[in-house]
């Protein structure tokens, strides 16, 4: 399989690795996917309470090189956002901007689903709306 | 977190990308590259023209690699069958004996962890009334001998075992499985595509009454192959699965490919000459591969028997790293992984799967495929590639971070997808 420029970029440069206190009532926790299906990504983010913006993001994956770039992607691109606006991201636009093939779509998916588990957990812990459940069921 | 890019610098020596998918494909040997050359051009003769010398060139030729594929695994030149490779051989032996034999009995014997090329033709034979037995292997990818004499019935026809196998390289019994078969009077054919040529493998030793074998395994041609068949005690009849000329004692008919199939001679012989010498050299550098990496590396699992094993397969799992990731980042050198991602079906290896192993340590395989022309610097830099990568991608691993924090990854509740 041929990897596209920026799929190598984020795999040879992965942005935002690390860990994040999940025990900190400002650290979203979000856990994806499962090591039988050969991808799981823990994506967290540190929400600022006052501002509802995202200043800290952080993520570890296990799967392709499609999956890593995903997360590392989806790390960059919800650092300096409200919880809102982040949930605007969409798989789709991953897609777009890694040029995944059709084969590595459910990467991007489970990427905007870690977004949505992170966030979704931030909520819970601060009593923020409800818990926003990922919309997408995707076949394994 | 530092870069996963290529940090180990390659030795002089050593030139990328380095090929060490041989059970795959292996190169073509220069000496076979010579051989074959005429039959491309000046004696592009017909080995079934009967009437010139062209034709008598061609066929001579025939002859002459029959004879070097015979003698090396203990038949009679007359006993081997040209095909094109051993796909149409396992087809041939398979359906052929099936149909040549059905008035006998419908059953056939094979196990899980075939080829595709024996378990889709089997699986055919099923949809036309056949009953097929696919026997499970133990732990370390062996099957069990009662398991086989149990499944043995009045209507059992053949059995079909490998000799060795592409993925973990493990060595059935092939020897007793065809002493069984022939007191029972069953046929027994074997894929021996990766055994012949790597380990001593002779059909009156091992009781074999067809057996398959193809070119490119052993540095030969691509699109050549040969089926062996009994003659003798018991003398075994195929039913021809192509029809036509009536080449190959009406078994497989067709014009042969000359140039190939003097090419599978000459390899054979080869083989031959220096298979012990190569066997000892390549389980050396098996072996000092195998050690570099478990001496740096936690968490990695040699998947198969180590004993009754191809000297030159490795094939390991780097438990909490995904296959297809851990191929990207050694891209300089070519091996194989049981990862989903890198297979069309998007399953993890049937092979590693049918071991007991869990889908996330199928994911996290890669095989080694040592060859004739892999040298001992490529060894010590592939392993150094190898750790350095897993280390890097352990790093960016959930689940090595959660198993280092005493997690048990068994007691999360996963959201499978």
């Amino acid at each position: 399989m041929a990897y596209s420029d920026k799929v190598v970029d984020h795999y040879n440069n992965p942005r935002n690795v690390g860990t994040l206190d999940k025990n900190s009532t400002e650290v979203g926790t979000g856990l994806v996917g499962a090591p039988e299906c050969g991808d799981v990504m823990r994506l967290q983010i540190r929400v600022n309470p006052e501002t509802q913006v995202i200043e800290e993001a952080k993520f570890k994956t296990f799967g392709c090189g499609s999956a890593i770039a995903s997360s590392s992607l989806a790390t960059e691109w919800v650092k300096g956002r409200t919880v809102d606006d982040a949930l605007a991201i969409k798989n789709t636009d991953i897609v777009k901007e890694l040029s995944l093939p059709p084969v590595k779509i459910h990467c991007s998916v489970l990427a905007e689903d870690a977004i949505r588990a992170a966030i979704g957990d931030w909520k819970k812990k601060n009593g923020v709306g409800e818990t926003v459940a990922s919309p997408f069921a995707h076949g394994s | 977190m530092g870069s996963a890019a290529a940090q180990v610098e390659a030795p002089a020596g050593v030139t990328l990308p380095i090929y060490m998918d041989n059970h795959a494909t292996s190169p073509l040997d220069p000496r076979v590259l010579e051989a074959m050359t005429p039959y491309f051009t000046s004696k592009f003769g017909n080995a079934a023209s009967r009437n010139h010398a062209f034709g008598w060139e061609a066929e001579q030729a025939v002859e002459t690699a029959r004879e070097q594929i015979a003698r090396l695994i203990g038949a009679n030149a007359k006993e081997i069958i040209f095909t094109s490779g051993a796909t149409e051989s396992d087809n041939l032996a398979i359906k052929g004996i099936a149909e040549m034999y059905r008035e006998r009995g419908n059953h056939i014997i094979t196990q899980v962890t075939e080829h595709k090329a024996v378990l889709d033709t089997c699986k055919r034979l099923e949809k036309y009334g056949y009953r097929v037995m696919y026997l499970p292997v133990k732990a370390n990818g062996i099957i069990d001998l009662e398991d086989l004499k149990r499944a043995m019935d009045e209507k059992t026809i053949l059995v079909t075992i490998m000799a060795a196998n592409n993925e973990i390289g493990v060595l059935q019994p092939i020897r007793e499985i065809g002493k069984l078969c022939h007191e029972k009077g069953v046929l027994f054919h074997t894929d021996a595509v990766q055994a012949v040529g790597k380990v001593p493998f002779n059909v009156m030793a091992d009781n074999v009454d067809v057996a398959s074998i193809s070119a490119h395994k052993i540095y030969g041609p691509k699109g050549v192959g040969a089926l062996y068949v009994r003659r003798r005690n018991p003398r075994v009849q195929i039913s021809a699965q192509i029809d036509g000329g009536g080449h190959e004692r009406g078994m497989r008919s067709g014009t042969l490919n000359v140039p190939g199939i003097v090419g599978l001679g000459k390899a054979c012989e080869i083989a031959q000459e220096e298979m012990d010498e190569e066997g000892r050299r390549l389980e050396g550098l098996r072996d000092r591969l195998k050690e570099k990496l478990e001496s740096e590396l936690d968490y990695v699992h040699v998947n198969g028997s180590m004993e009754q094993r191809l000297p030159g397969n490795l094939n390991m799992s780097f438990v909490y790293v995904e296959g297809e990731s851990l191929l990207m980042g050694i891209n300089d050198v070519a091996v194989s992984s049981g990862s989903a991602c890198t297979s069309a079906t998007l399953e993890p290896s049937y092979v590693l799967k049918a071991l007991g192993l869990g889908d996330d340590v199928a994911h996290s395989s890669i095989r080694f495929g040592l060859g004739r022309f892999n040298t001992q610097a490529e060894v010590d830099y592939v392993a150094a590639k190898v750790i350095d990568i897993v280390k890097k991608l352990r790093e960016l691993s959930p689940l090595y971070e959660m198993v280092k924090e005493g997690i048990d990854l068994t007691k999360i509740e996963w959201q499978a997808h």
